[in-house]
Formats: C-alpha cells, sequence, structure tokens
C-alpha cells in the first residue's frame, strides 16, 4: 500500500515502538539501558533509539517512500525496569538482518553504537547484550584456531595455561627482554606474553624481539621438554606493517601472535584473524581500551558485548579480567561472559548479565585469559572460578619472586597443579585454599617462598559496574 | 646477611606437561584421578612411548581406548599391564572427551625405568 510523504517532525514512537512484534529467529536483538532527559516519555525515547541506530532520522524525508522501510527499520519491542534504578530502564530493540554486512562487526557497531550515543534526547545509553541470530554468526570468521586445535597444537590438557607479562614492560633491549622470556619458560610456565604497550620502539625493535624471543622459546623448549610460547604482539600503525611482524613470527616457527583488538580496530582483527587461520597460527587477544567503554554502569558498551565481538572477529584467547586481582571486574558477570567466550549455547540468565539465549553453533571457543594483579595465594580461586579454559597469567606474581622469574615460574605451576589435582580429588579447593597450598608447598622451596611473599597482599575494592539487582 | 645467601638457584627441569611439577603419585592419589576421569563421562586411554620421543604428538596407544569404561580396577590394571610390556617407556593416562574431541586430563603415571 502506498503512503503519503508529510513533511515535517514526526515522534518517534510511531514508527519505532512496536510492542506487538515477535522478533524474528534472524533478527539481531539489543538491550539497552536508556537513561532519557527528564520528561520524556520512555516510549518515545525508547524508539529514538531504535530509529536513531537503523533508519530513521530526525525528519521525515520524502526518501524513505522509495522503500519499504518498515522492512528494514529496528524496533522498540520492549519495554523493562532496571532494577533497584528509577531513572533508567531497558529497551529491547530487534534488528533486521539484512541491516547489516555479512561478517562484519565493524558494520554491526557503526550502526548499533554509532551516532545514537551522542543524541540529545539521552542522558546515558548503555549497550547491555546483543543476541546474534545464526544467520549473522554464520558468516563471520570467529576464532582462527579455538580452544580444542589450541590444546591440541600447544600439547596441554587437563589444567589452565599459565602465562606471564614480560616486565618491566617498556624499556628493554631486545635480549634483555629475550632473557626474561627465557626465565619464566624454563621454570615452568607454558606462555609469556608482549606487553601491550610494546610495539617497536626505539629501545626494542620489533624484529629484533622477535628474533631473540624465538631463540629463548626453543631454548626453553628443547631444555624442558614441553611445548612453549610467547605472544609477540603484531598491533602495528597500520595493516601492512600488521602483517608484516604477522610473516616474520611464522618464519621463526613461533606458534602464536597477538593483538590489540580495540585500539587497532575490528577491521584490523578481523583481518588478522583469518591470516592466523590461513596460517596455522594462534591469536591471542588483549583488550586495552575496553574500560573506557565499558565500567561506567550507564553508558558505553558492557564487555559481554565486546566479548562476543571478539568471539565473531576472531582470537584465540581473550582478557577478561580476573575478579579476585587488581582490575575491576564481578564474579557473576565474568562468570556471564566467559561463558559466551567458550560454550556453544548460553541460556538468558539474568544473574550473571546474559540478558538472551544464545547459539553460537559450531563457533570454536575461547581460552578466557585471567591477568592482572594475581599470586599464588589466588590460585585455587582462579582455578574454581575460570576453569580449565583459560590462561592464568602473573607478572609481578612471577617476577617478583626473591629468586628471579624461573622460580616465580616454578611456583605458580605447582601451585596450580596441586589446585588441579585437588579439584580432580574432590577437593573444595577454595574452601581448602590455604592448606593445599601449604602441601605443596612442602615439595617446593619455590612456592614456599612466594607464598611468604605475597602473603599480605590483597586488591578489596568494591566493584564499579555490578549487575542491576535489587 | 649478604643479599646473594638468600637467593635460590633455579635449575631446569625436564617434564612431561600436566603435574609434571608435583612429586609422584601414590597409589591412591592415582585412583582418585581415575575416579575423576570416569566421573565426567570421559573414556580412559593409555599411551606410551620411549622417552626420546616424549615430545611428539602420537604417543602408541595401549591397545585401543577403554570407551565406556567404569571399572577403576580394570583401568588400574590396563596401566600396569602396560607398564610391564614397555618398562623402558614413558606410560600416561588420558580421559578422552569425545564432546570436545579434547583430552580433559592428561598425566604420566609410570615415567620411564
Amino acid at each position: 500500500m502506498s503512503k503519503k510523504f508529510d513533511a515535517g517532525v514526526k515522534e518517534y514512537r510511531d514508527t519505532y515502538w512496536t510492542p506487538d512484534y515477535v522478533p524474528l529467529d534472524t533478527d539481531l536483538l539489543a538491550c539497552f539501558k536508556v537513561t532519557g532527559q527528564e520528561g520524556v516519555p520512555r516510549e518515545e525515547v525508547a524508539a529514538a533509539v531504535a530509529a536513531e541506530s537503523s533508519t530513521g532520522t530526525w525528519s521525515a524525508v520524502w526518501s524513505e517512500l522509495l522503500t519499504d522501510l518498515d522492512f528494514y527499520k529496528g524496533r522498540c519491542y520492549r519495554i523493562e525496569d532496571v532494577p533497584g534504578d528509577k531513572e533508567s530502564f531497558y529497551a529491547f530493540i530487534a534488528y533486521p538482518l539484512d541491516l547489516f554486512e555479512e561478517g562484519s562487526i565493524t558494520n554491526v557497531l557503526t550502526s548499533l553504537v554509532g551516532n545514537v550515543f551522542g543524541f540529545k534526547a539521552l542522558r546515558h545509553l548503555r549497550l547491555e547484550d546483543i543476541r546474534f541470530p545464526m544467520a549473522f554468526i554464520k558468516t563471520c570468521p570467529g576464532p582462527p584456531n579455538g580452544i580444542c586445535v589450541e590444546r591440541d597444537r600447544m600439547n596441554k590438557y587437563g589444567r589452565p595455561l599459565l602465562g606471564c607479562t614480560i616486565k618491566p614492560k617498556l624499556g628493554l633491549s631486545g635480549k634483555n627482554y629475550g632473557r626474561v622470556v627465557y626465565e619464566c619458560l624454563r621454570g615452568g610456565l607454558d606462555f609469556t606474553k608482549d606487553d601491550e604497550n610494546i610495539n617497536s620502539q626505539p629501545f626494542q625493535r620489533w624484529q629484533n624481539r622477535f628474533e631473540f624471543v624465538a631463540e629463548a622459546v626453543e631454548s626453553a623448549q628443547q631444555e624442558t621438554g614441553e611445548k612453549k610460547g610467547h605472544y609477540l604482539n603484531c598491533t602495528a600503525a597500520t595493516p601492512e606493517e600488521m602483517y608484516e611482524r604477522a610473516e616474520f613470527a611464522k618464519e621463526l616457527g613461533q606458534p602464536i601472535i597477538m593483538h590489540d583488538y580495540i585500539t587497532g580496530g575490528f577491521t584490523a582483527n578481523t583481518g588478522l584473524s583469518k591470516w592466523c587461520r590461513k596460517n596455522g597460527m594462534l591469536l591471542h587477544i588483549h583488550r586495552a581500551m575496553h574500560a573506557v567503554i565499558d565500567r561506567h554502569p550507564k553508558h558505553g558498551i558492557h564487555f559481554r558485548v565486546l566479548a562476543k565481538c571478539l568471539r565473531l572477529s576472531g582470537g584465540d584467547q581473550l582478557h577478561t579480567g580476573t575478579v579476585v586481582g587488581k582490575l575491576e571486574g564481578d564474579r557473576q558477570t565474568t562468570l556471564g561472559f566467559i561463558d559466551q567466550l567458550r560454550e556453544s549455547f548460553i541460556p538468558e540468565d539474568r544473574s550473571r548479565g546474559n540478558f538472551f539465549d544464545q547459539d553460537w553453533g559450531s563457533m570454536p571457543g575461547v581460552f578466557a585469559v585471567a591477568s592482572g594483579g594475581i599470586h599464588v595465594w589466588h590460585m585455587p580461586a582462579l582455578v574454581a572460578i575460570f576453569g580449565d579454559d583459560s590462561v592464568l597469567q602473573f607478572g609481578g606474581g612471577t617476577h617478583g619472586h626473591p629468586w628471579g622469574s624461573a622460580a616465580g615460574a616454578a611456583a605458580n605451576r605447582v601451585a596450580l597443579e596441586a589446585c588441579v589435582k585437588a579439584r580432580n580429588a574432590g577437593r573444595e579447593i577454595e574452601k581448602e585454599s590455604r592448606d593445599i597450598l601449604l602441601e605443596a608447598a612442602k615439595h617446593s622451596p619455590e612456592l614456599a617462598i612466594a607464598l611468604e611473599t605475597w602473603k599480605e597482599i590483597k586488591f578489596e575494592f568494591d566493584t564499579v559496574d555490578k549487575l542491576d539487582v535489587n | 646477611m649478604p643479599f646473594m645467601s638468600t637467593v635460590g638457584d633455579y635449575q631446569t627441569v625436564a617434564t612431561l606437561e600436566t603435574f609434571g611439577f608435583l612429586p609422584p603419585f601414590s597409589q591412591d592419589e592415582i585412583y582418585d584421578q581415575i575416579a575423576y576421569i570416569i566421573a565426567q563421562g570421559w573414556s580412559p586411554l593409555v599411551e606410551h612411548v620411549h622417552p626420546s620421543r616424549s615430545m611428539v604428538t602420537y604417543w602408541s596407544y595401549w591397545k585401543l581406548p577403554f570407551f565406556g569404561e567404569k571399572d577403576l580396577g580394570v583401568i588400574v590394571s590396563e596401566l600396569e599391564a602396560c607398564h610391564r610390556a614397555y618398562p623402558d617407556h614413558h606410560v600416561r593416562l588420558v580421559g578422552y572427551d569425545a564432546y570436545t574431541q579434547s583430552q580433559g586430563s592428561c598425566f604420566v603415571v609410570f615415567e620411564a625405568r
């Protein structure tokens, strides 16, 4: 049926608030936490969000009538109270699949968290969750290898993997840097990691670092008889330089490279991930800048969305916070998004912050990386929270050992294996953490000294961003 | 006290992946791990290799994976039989998870003599 062009400003809710709409399986669904300006009705604000993040603009335009806009528009189909918060509400919006280019996370985010976030009728806006439809997921490359392949390549089974970031993070020459890598790996770690700030600075150009690190990895592997790796950071100023570094890592026979997916950008990340699939390289993903976007409880994007986007864009390991360490993150929320990284189906569960059922189909899983301000005393809790499909990374908790990094690494490895052994034997490792660690320390002077060194260190600050509950 | 007198020398050790940093397991401790594998619904599997080749991906199977085996005694006797047949080989026990096509558990039970 044809419509007439009616110039002027329309109320958004006439077009974009459709409470009777039943979302399709192919729709991309989003949940926003909306805080409108005072006096503007919820339906109008919610409809404005739907409009501005899809087909709408502030004025009626004649050219809308050249297409069937009802087929393309985003719709707000549900509004809910935010528990314990009177000024905000949740708006659920359904977007038709054809609004997005196949396989492009960049395109999805440009629409959903684009101009709409600066919209004046809003005081705050936060994208809490996205339900990606299977029809979209199947167009995305996903992790280049996934958990199963990474375990097979690295020969690590039945336990979390163990890593650490090389410190000091800036200022070491290539040769000195390689020394620290070697010490950690010979001490029993599976992986070491470039700090995210390490790219190719004047004190240590990337090629020089890659060569010394490769030698360190090879030596440690030969001496310990175990598979080892170092995340070589390929994040660079341009895609061309990024690929040049990735190619050189491959030439050196290294198993894993690294990328910073938010500062580097989703387009760069998806490209590098495809390169990794093609070249048999594992991909570790850092998340610098995430807290700028995800920490404020009323504005920005929740990390569960950024985590889902990474699984679609591609990566084999992603940082998720530690729950117990120096960085922000509560336990239930963290469990919610590490499920999104690793499982094939996650049901809606508000107690974990998951607003939708999410079916990942055949998409491989991503290792959850816990890193930042953790030490051996945290080990039982980390194993309990993160389970086996995780990488536990101790930076200060390795290099800060009084005997040096190799002994620090060994202390962590002993603690990790003692916890896994105890868990498998049916012990409650969080409750019995002290006993388990002290027993293990009887056979390991390195662990005994580590336990003594870090016995007083705690990071007990309240979480800024909490789940919305009464 | 001079600083260096408090610093120990960490010697690199050759290890065989998971549980390589713990002292050898007692019989009861091995039973606990086998019970865990059975409780998870994984299939036990015994593999062995000569120490000179311990870093290769494919160790030799002992017979075939024990699909569906839930008897702890059977698994223990197969481990011991493998160890008797190949005393100079490492023998490891795997908890094979067909759902993930991965190994939910894997550790060396007998090191080569």
